[in-house]
């Protein structure tokens, strides 16, 4: 197998109606590592997240997915290289039943419906959602429709999963299934996230974004104790990492405090 | 807003009825959407007067909605609700037709009236039908079994998409409409003033929600084309309920059974 790396270099990016998303974003993501995207609304992380798998084009710069920047003709390699897990999972689950839906990326690439039927059964399988398969998406609950999204990327077996908010709308117990499903898979991880919790017990990188631009790339560990610097970006300390409001003591000082 | 609400899970409702496991559910998708189409045109061609030709068609539904364990009432509900169309629709025939056709009892009646009532019946009995269909096939199967069948797919995949997004976009309206109604006192607030923007919010919702989902389907090789995986297969029982129902409703197309019953009594008795 190839590198998974994921590279963007000097990007620029504006909407048509002149907002200035991505402002010169330089990243790089090597093979297997786990990244977490952080920053303020609108800071462009979701914008930045869309250019990974080729939707938007960035206006100057490049976007490198393996070792070749994405271009028109490859647009296909990079989709099934880069897996992306959306924010709404009704916008991610469109087809009538559960089971169409993880099929239908493998469907397009064209595999043998027996092989699609393989691969969707155990995507099923490994977010623990083998029961739904005859299910309407929009009779499912909100923790079971982000599992079989989340099926729904693996059956096309990605290298590099990307993720917006994928604790949003979660209840408690629900975030935690999740945490624990995300900590087994080996793929490359990128997540753009609020959720400072889950990138402090996921990622051991965490990309700061503020205004377009890359405030700070670095250790978790070392960025989520930099109280200065996430406030200057809209952000705080995550919870875990406070001093207790009851007892006045800290909880955990490193990075994976699990 | 609670009757809006209410609206939304009597959807979800019709969903649950087709997820049954009766013979008449079991059967091929293609044998129902074919005998209901037989079904729909023979009842749709009668001549304009006609009302005791109509009465044996009430067979084919009874039947299904006993089969496939259908609630009358649900039916009946449902069929009340579509009804003002269908009344606006033979409303004038009573006032432009006033020649006499038939008399009962004494009394004489127009042939606007027969014409009315023979619009009723025929709505009752086609929409009857369309809602049984669904609900013993369910909407997707019907969809699949219309691909099948060699309806173009842009068709096929709007009409799977209006389904699966239609729960989406009702509960976006119960949404909008309860967070207005929430802040509307003494019935200000209420008028079409408000209604304006709300539709014009919902539709760049929609165009929003729109955009999201194509990029999603793009994101998992959309290539313009949907493909189901659904093996249809039509065998032994499927056969031989296409043939019987379309013999049928052939058969009581060009033979008026109720009117040859009614003459073959009539010859008995003395």
């Amino acid at each position: 197998m190839s590198h998974h790396i994921v590279e963007a270099a000097d990007v620029y990016f504006a909407y048509p109606d002149g907002t200035k998303a991505l402002n010169g974003i330089s990243l790089r993501v090597t093979h297997g590592e786990s990244v977490a995207v952080v920053g303020a609304n609108g800071a462009g992380k979701s914008t930045l997240l869309l250019h990974l798998n080729g939707y938007y084009a960035p206006q100057q710069g490049q976007v490198i997915i393996g070792d070749y920047p994405i271009a028109k003709d490859n647009l296909d390699t990079v989709r099934k290289t880069v897996g992306m897990l959306f924010q709404d999972p009704d916008d991610q689950l469109f087809m009538p039943t559960v089971f169409d839906d993880v099929g239908f990326g493998p469907l397009n690439l064209g595999l043998p419906p027996d092989q699609v039927e393989k691969r969707v059964s155990a995507a099923l399988e490994r977010v623990g959602a083998a029961h739904l398969g005859d299910r309407p998406p929009h009779r499912l609950s909100g923790g079971e429709k982000r599992a079989v999204a989340i099926a729904s990327v693996l059956s096309m077996s990605p290298d590099i999963l990307v993720m917006d908010e994928p604790s949003s709308n979660l209840d408690p117990k629900s975030r935690r299934l999740l945490i624990e499903l995300l900590r087994t898979f080996k793929h490359s991880k990128i997540i753009a996230t609020h959720d400072l919790d889950l990138v402090v017990d996921l990622c051991e990188r965490t990309i700061v974004l503020k205004d377009g631009k890359v405030a700070a790339d670095g250790q978790t560990a070392v960025i989520m104790n930099d109280s200065a610097l996430l406030e200057s970006c809209g952000l705080e300390k995550p919870l875990r990492l406070q001093s207790c409001p009851v007892c006045g003591s800290q909880e955990a000082q490193g990075g994976d405090g699990t | 807003m609670a009757r809006s609400e209410a609206g939304v899970f009597d959807l979800g409702y019709l969903d649950r009825l087709s997820r049954q496991d009766t013979f008449v559910h079991r059967l091929d998708p293609r044998a129902k959407l074919i005998t209901t189409l037989v079904f729909l045109v023979t009842v749709v061609s009668m001549h304009k007067y006609e009302l005791s030709a109509l009465t044996p068609f009430f067979l084919y539904p009874v039947f299904l909605a006993a089969a496939g364990n259908v609630p009358i009432r649900y039916l009946a509900r449902k069929i009340a609700l579509v009804s003002p169309f269908a009344i606006t629709l033979g409303l004038f025939n009573p006032f432009l037709d006033t020649g006499p056709l038939v008399q009962v009892a004494g009394i004489t009646v127009s042939g606007g009236w027969v014409s009315f009532t023979s619009i009723l019946v025929r709505f009752v009995l086609t929409v009857g039908a369309a809602l049984i269909l669904v609900a013993i096939t369910g909407f997707t199967s019907v969809c699949a079994a219309l691909g099948r069948l060699g309806v173009p797919r842009v068709f096929v995949v709007q009409l799977m998409f209006l389904y699966r997004y239609l729960f989406v976009l009702t509960d976006e309206t119960v949404r909008l409409l309860r967070a207005r109604s929430l802040r509307s006192f003494g019935g200000k607030g209420k008028g079409l003033a408000t209604f304006g923007p709300l539709a014009g919010r919902l539709l760049l919702r929609t165009l929003d929600r729109a955009q999201r989902i194509h990029l999603a389907m793009c994101a998992r090789g959309f290539d313009g084309q949907v493909r189901l995986s659904r093996p249809l297969q039509f065998r032994l029982p499927d056969v031989v309920f296409l043939l019987t129902w379309t013999l049928l409703l052939l058969g009581m197309r060009l033979f008026n059974p109720a009117a040859a019953t009614g003459r073959v009594i009539s010859e008995l008795l003395p």
